[in-house]
């Protein structure tokens, strides 16, 4: 039995720490640390990269670590920060029904995962291939937070979770996307991020509360 | 020199959606958006002519790639995007009147409007399958706080289920981008080119299979939540009906085609790849189950604007059928009906838009005798309507009637679950505005009078089209079937 690299090794325990926190963040209930797990993901996506960029010499990966890094661990944080400070929902705790079960599904869901990226993953060369599957992870959990999820800030946290997800996936496939795809994608979360903070204050002008189920009442009656 | 007028295409909107927002509303900013859009719809109508002259060119390096199949796109959006700013003219000014809308609004629409057609433009004209992800999320961005305009709760929370259920959807179109890439990756190895579609297309059968089944369906889901295709349709009806009417023509007429139009390019990249007939039967299942689905929730709807947005949802959903039967005939069809119903429902909007604003509610039970308020409106809500439901003489009559044969002639068990689709919104729309039009009412008269001409415009030219294709579209629409395989 071949022994796999240190470098490959790095890169799943970076993936491994990943898929920690996308499950620490279905099961925090403040909003602040939330939005700090978030910012952890961040980073450690960022190392990731890093790692695989240093192992394969790709250097467009150093770009893209560097954008990770502004913009996911930073940036999108701050921005969050500063929202919640201006909503001032900072002491927010939202009352999550049944965390044990929605853990469960979780985990069922990373099995789900495991077993659609195994065939991708068979077929790939690059060196962090191993780590598709945990990226599809991510993704189904953030997906899983934002149904969960009852306040509006959380939900936009899962969404940007699901982006690092896709992004994990993205390095894991194929070592990152072409530079300039990269920029715009990263160019449309910030977009994203900005018009939300302008929605969330029309939102909490007219409701109160940042609270999604106060906007349950468009139906086909 | 060419290339000008590429750039100037996508140039007009950005630039006048940077001034509109620069120099905020005055009294001449409907003009300058109406002079921006009809100066892109001018750029379009050249670029089209030197399409048609010279064939399909590259801009930018490799970029941007403009067919016979996208110019059409381009022409149509343009086209559309400025009657629906001379349309917005007198519309916003009464609203404005009405007191539903202050000036920074209208700054705040008219700089999203412009770019909005500048991200569905650089949708359809980009080479590269990365960018025209950017573009549709861009898309979305630029229309979410166009539909909480009036800031409503009921808005609010129709703009909230926009973003995030299309932003759920373009997630997963962003996966299947991935996994595109990575198809891509192994046969034309680690170059930008790899998502350019001209590339991909020369390629398109040595693509490992499993992986572009993969991705094709989660293209389809993906770029499906913004078409409409059930099951993640849900957000269509709710940002129709709460938006402003100018936004709802836009979204139905403009946006569902685009994304409509970026699932027909992953199709053909799919067709190529896996068997041809695997993303063809996903496209007819996901048409038929959408089309039945609207077909009967049409019936249920209050809100006028809610029901013409499922009859929108019926439409996508038969144009996704007729384009994954495939063949020249269906793919003909399909195109057809495609313009037709951009053409058709953004002139019932419009219509929908005045008639709304003259009786000052959206229910439909409210809205009685338009005949009698205003005649021109009345009588275009009602041809409208005539138009949309397949009534000959119009065009949509035509590309159904081509759809429907070809469906029994080839699929002949999906005959009967068409027609019930389309008995049954035939008589679930006329029903309803049968009344609309010609009851007994009570009105008020409006301040500004009503830009009628956008409505008649749109409806003789499905009229025309009706009972006369100019040779040349008929040549460009077998142009972009024959394109489509």
């Amino acid at each position: 039995m071949s022994t796999i690299p240190l470098s490959a090794q790095l890169i799943n325990l970076c993936a491994s720490v990943i898929l920690l926190l996308a499950f620490a963040m279905l099961a925090q209930r403040r909003v602040m640390q939330l939005i700090n797990l978030f910012a952890l993901q961040g980073l450690v996506l960022c190392l990731s990269t890093l790692v695989v960029a240093v192992t394969t010499k790709q250097h467009h990966l150093y770009w893209s670590a560097g954008l990770t890094l502004l913009l996911k661990a930073l940036l999108l944080p701050w921005i969050l920060h500063r929202l919640v400070r201006k909503l001032y929902v900072k002491w927010d705790i939202e009352s999550l029904v049944n965390v044990p079960t929605t853990m469960l599904v979780g985990v069922v869901l990373v099995m789900i995962a495991f077993n659609v990226a195994q065939p991708i993953s068979l077929l790939s060369q690059t060196i962090s291939r191993g780590t598709l599957g945990i990226a599809l992870a991510v993704v189904m959990l953030a997906f899983l937070m934002m149904i969960t999820r009852t306040k509006a800030i959380p939900q936009v946290v899962g969404f940007l979770a699901m982006e690092n997800g896709l992004f994990l996936a993205a390095t894991s496939a194929t070592y990152g996307m072409p530079m300039v795809v990269e920029l715009g994608i990263a160019l449309d979360v910030l977009v994203g991020v900005i018009i939300l903070g302008v929605f969330f204050f029309q939102i909490r002008d007219q409701f109160d509360s940042l609270d999604i189920r106060n906007m349950e009442r468009l139906k086909d009656n | 020199m060419e290339p000008d007028i590429f750039i100037l295409l996508l140039a007009i909107p950005l630039v006048s959606g940077a001034l509109l927002t620069v120099l905020g509303e005055r009294e001449w900013a409907p003009n300058l958006n109406i002079i921006a859009s009809g100066g892109t719809f001018l750029a379009s109508v050249l670029l089209t002519a030197d399409i048609v002259a010279h064939g399909p060119r590259f801009a930018l390096g490799e970029q941007f790639f403009i067919d016979s199949m996208n110019v059409f796109f381009v022409t149509l959006t343009a086209f559309v995007g400025m009657t629906t700013s001379i349309f917005s003219g007198p519309y916003m000014k009464n609203e404005r009147e009405h007191g539903r809308l202050s000036a920074p609004r209208l700054r705040l629409y008219k700089s999203m409007f412009q770019m909005f057609m500048f991200t569905m433009l650089v949708a359809l004209t980009t080479n590269n399958m990365g960018i025209l992800w950017v573009a549709m999320e861009a898309a979305t961005l630029t229309t979410v706080l166009l539909v909480s305009l009036y800031r409503t709760p009921a808005s609010l929370e129709a703009a909230w289920k926009y973003f995030i259920l299309c932003g759920v959807g373009i997630a997963q179109a962003l996966f299947g981008t991935i996994l595109l890439y990575f198809a891509a990756e192994r046969v034309l190895g680690e170059t930008g080119n790899a998502l350019l579609w001209t590339h991909l297309v020369d390629v398109k059968s040595q693509l490992e299979p499993h992986i572009m089944a993969l991705s094709f369906i989660f293209l389809l889901v993906g770029y499906g939540t913004k078409v409409g295709l059930a099951p993640l349709h849900n957000w269509l009806p709710d940002a129709h009906a709460e938006g402003p009417t100018p936004v709802s023509a836009v979204l139905s007429g403009l946006l569902l085609n685009v994304a409509l139009y970026a699932i027909l390019r992953c199709k053909v990249l799919a067709d190529g790849a896996v068997s041809p007939d695997f993303a063809g039967n996903l496209m007819m299942g996901f048409g038929l189950l959408t089309l039945l689905m609207a077909a009967f929730f049409l019936g249920r709807q209050k809100d006028i604007k809610r029901m013409f947005a499922y009859s929108s949802i019926e439409h996508m959903g038969l144009i996704t059928f007729a384009f994954g039967m495939g063949g020249a005939v269906a793919n003909y069809a399909g195109f057809l009906h495609m313009t037709m119903h951009s053409l058709t429902k953004s002139a019932i909007f419009f219509a929908v838009g005045h008639a709304t604003q003259k009786t000052g509610t959206q229910l439909i039970a409210d809205i009685r005798g338009l005949i009698h308020i205003n005649p021109l409106i009345g009588w275009s809500l009602m041809l409208g309507t005539l138009a949309i439901l397949g009534m000959p003489p119009f065009g949509v009559f035509a590309s159904e009637f081509m759809i429907l044969t070809h469906a029994m002639k080839h699929y002949p068990w999906t005959t009967p679950i068409l027609l019930t689709a389309l008995g049954v919104a035939f008589a679930q729309i006329f029903g309803k505005v049968q009344p609309m039009v010609f009851g007994e009412t009570h009105a008020k008269p409006l301040p500004h009078a009503p830009a009628i001409t956008p409505v008649f415009l749109h409806l003789a030219l499905v009229l025309m089209i009706g009972l006369y294709i100019p040779p040349y579209l008929t040549r460009w629409f077998h142009e972009a079937a024959r394109m489509l395989g």
